[in-house]
């Protein structure tokens, strides 16, 4: 066994490599059971909400239902369009879901444990020190697979969605990096981990300095995930199914787990920038559990969301953000900036 | 919102067909689009695909079976239609109609106005993205539903109100699930409210959206809710009451906007006169005794009792049967006002037992015609709104 401590690859000995791919595999694991369990949650709380019943015959309460889904959508016939281009059309799917899950990679789950009998379990996968900046440029490669699979398809729908996806994306992220640099100027950290370390150290949530940033960030990761009411890149009953109208089987199944992936990343980034991530319950709770709770707050605040409002039209989303919550945020901006100075000094 | 332009620079247009398999078209209507960016330039409404000559069918059948037919038309609307056919034939013969029958007939044309304002507004909602709301108007419609189930053994295409009457009578146990239903009804007429009339989203979405000016709506020979939405009062029921609405206490409702706002607003409105109308029709249904059959045996069977006693009876039953109700050659139109406007047939009869003709005037078709002015210079996601406030039904449109 010696020879796995031994062999060097790039700087690193296989036996680093060896834990790394493992703890890349189990969170990915996790969270693709995550997203099919989140499949399930939204439609059991929406059927509460709507006087339904929702998916009950699949094992006990629905629980087996994912599964069924994930199976069926696996043995579709994955067509794709005569008019459509081959390679793009294929690819874009993946990339979509390729950034769903590489923007997971920065976000702390838990701190490192020590299990006997093993060694350290580290609850994170990287310690990015531009962490921040590594998710808004991966959520900006998402948009990729939304515009790609629209114009790739060769569909007039798929195309309308496409193009109201780039402007929604472009005007949301500036939203979702402004809320984002009140967060860095308190903390003076970029990265994640550091953000969780230093409310964990001050033993308080950041949604209580930035709660104006905290609003930002929450309207911001509902048009960054396309869901209600900012859902116009797929809007159902306008566009048939917007950019993903040519999708069929598999490749379609991966945009829905994206979907559903982006709606966890956000709300473990949400759970770790403002409610304090696993350094958060302060005493109450384990800290790895405190961020699956906050990530099911966030999760069902999306479902409930997407229960009662209805869906925004793309001009009103595109004022909505640059008259309302860009000068929201560029004021935020300036008394966070004029305080922290005054409060350092 | 005109401070955002749209315009895309170089002209060209883009041919889109929203349907007619297209998820929120009301059924099989196709619009021929040209886009320029997501402005609709043009939008032609394309009909017909739901075309089953019904019109023709009639002429095939006897006064009676061709109540069948009528429910089909307007699905939403089953026994109103019965109502508008049955009133035409009733002017043929010139016949009186028990006072009981009227108070039904009232009680349920405005159970069915119920049954299709929930649906529109229940749709109209689930178009904009408001999911719950379409559940819980399609929660009362199935109460309404199971009312029409109990009395006349159909959800939706019951025929029971035919010429001369109705099918059979209201019992006193129907009447008190209908007046369970009647009570319980405006405390979910708040709740709809509750989410949708002053959800920000909502109005931004409808406000301005689809206008259609009082005129125009005229010209074009709009009725009904988009007609009332731009201020215009004319409601059949006030303007030429028939079947007894003049002795019932109603407003008409109206609004002065114009636009898909207006449109939903009149519709709840008229949902909660609905409510007052059906509690007054129960109110007097429980002092109006008597038959729900005309005594006119030119156009109902006698009661069974009599055959044996009768000979005159006798001979009316068998004609009644072989050869169907015969009304006097000539020509009849008595318009109702149906949840979508003015409904009408015209029953032309050459004195068989068949009619000669009988053309429907259905009010989703001239409202219809309305929406490429109403659409012109929106959005398509505009479009979605606008196809919900006028609320068509293809069986009425294409007949």
């Amino acid at each position: 066994m010696s020879w796995l401590f031994q062999t060097e690859l790039f700087g690193f000995t296989l036996a680093n490599w060896l834990y790394f791919v493992v703890l890349c595999l189990g969170f990915i694991a996790v969270l693709l059971g995550g997203v099919a369990y989140t499949t399930l949650f939204e439609r059991r709380v929406i059927s509460l909400m709507q006087v339904r019943r929702g998916p009950n015959r699949a094992g006990p309460l629905g629980v087996l239902q994912p599964i069924a889904d994930g199976v069926k959508l696996f043995f579709k016939e994955d067509t794709v369009p005569r008019t459509a281009d081959k390679v793009l059309h294929r690819l874009a799917p993946a990339i979509s879901l390729f950034a769903a899950l590489a923007a997971f990679a920065v976000v702390p789950v838990g701190d490192a444990y020590l299990i006997p009998g093993f060694g350290t379990l580290q609850l994170w996968i990287a310690d990015l020190n531009v962490g921040v900046l590594y998710l808004l440029g991966i959520a900006s490669i998402g948009v990729y697979g939304i515009v790609l699979g629209g114009w790739s398809s060769g569909n007039k729908y798929s195309l309308l969605g496409a193009l109201r996806g780039a402007a929604q994306l472009i005007s949301y992220e500036i939203v979702l990096g402004m809320s984002l640099v009140g967060v860095v100027m308190i903390t003076g950290e970029m990265s994640l981990r550091g953000i969780v370390q230093w409310q964990a150290e001050h033993q308080i949530p950041l949604v209580l300095l930035q709660p104006v940033g905290f609003v930002l960030f929450v309207v911001g990761m509902f048009a960054e995930t396309n869901r209600a009411p900012f859902d116009l890149v797929e809007a159902d009953t306008e566009l048939v199914a917007g950019f993903h109208t040519e999708y069929s089987g598999f490749r379609f199944g991966m945009y829905m787990m994206s979907e559903y992936m982006a709606m966890i990343t956000v709300s473990a980034v949400a759970t770790s920038l403002f409610l304090g991530g696993w350094g958060g319950p302060f005493g109450f709770l384990p800290g790895p559990w405190w961020v699956v709770v906050g990530v099911i707050l966030f999760l069902f605040l999306f479902v409930w969301v997407r229960a009662t409002i209805p869906r925004l039209r793309y001009d009103q989303l595109m004022r909505f953000s640059w008259s309302w919550l860009i000068p929201l945020g560029l004021v935020n901006l300036a008394v966070t900036a004029v305080l922290v100075v005054l409060l350092d000094s | 919102m005109s401070d955002v332009s749209f315009e895309s620079g170089d002209g060209e247009l883009m041919k889109v067909n929203m349907g007619p398999q297209h998820p929120s078209t009301h059924g099989v209507l196709r619009l021929e689009l040209e886009l320029d960016g997501e402005i609709v330039r043009s939008c032609n409404p394309v009909i017909g695909y739901l075309h089953t000559g019904m019109e023709k069918t009639i002429e095939q059948l006897t006064y009676v079976q061709a109540v069948t037919i009528t429910d089909r038309m307007d699905y939403l609307n089953p026994l109103g239609n019965n109502l508008a056919y049955s009133l035409s034939v009733e002017q043929l013969f010139g016949c009186e109609i028990p006072e009981r029958a009227q108070v039904g007939r009232v009680l349920l044309a405005e159970l069915t106005r119920i049954n299709s304002h929930l649906v529109s507004i229940g749709s109209g909602s689930i178009d904009l993205g408001v999911t719950s709301v379409f559940l819980y108007c399609l929660r009362e419609r199935e109460k309404v539903l199971a009312l029409f189930e109990e009395l006349t053994g159909q959800r939706m295409m019951s025929s029971y109100i035919r010429p001369g009457g109705l099918a059979w009578d209201m019992d006193e146990t129907w009447c008190k699930h209908a007046r369970a239903f009647v009570d319980e009804m405006p405390r979910h007429i708040d709740e709809y409210e509750g989410i949708v009339t002053d959800n920000p989203f909502f109005r931004e979405r409808t406000i301005g959206i689809g206008p259609l000016k009082a005129d125009d709506a005229i010209r074009l020979g709009v009725s009904g809710p988009l007609l009332r939405a731009a201020g215009v009062p004319h409601d059949l029921r006030k303007v030429h009451p028939y079947t007894g609405y003049e002795r019932f206490e109603f407003k008409v409702v109206t609004d002065d906007a114009g636009d898909c706002y207006g449109r939903y607003k009149v519709r709840v409105g008229e949902l909660r006169e609905s409510v007052k109308i059906c509690d007054q029709a129960l109110k007097l249904l429980e002092r109006v005794t008597g038959p729900v059959k005309t005594a006119d045996r030119k156009v109902m069977p006698p009661p069974k009792s009599e055959l044996a006693t009768s000979m005159e009876s006798l001979i009316h039953h068998f004609k009644l049967f072989t050869e169907g109700m015969r009304p006097p050659a000539g020509q009849a139109y008595c318009p109702v006002e149906s949840p979508r406007g003015e409904l009408g047939y015209l029953v032309v009869s050459d004195g068989s037992g068949k009619p000669a003709r009988v053309r429907a005037r259905t009010p989703s078709f001239a409202n219809l015609q309305a929406i490429e002015l109403m659409s012109k210079g929106q959005l398509v996601a505009d479009l979605v709104a606008i196809i919900a406030s006028i609320d068509p039904v293809m069986g009425d449109v294409d007949r």
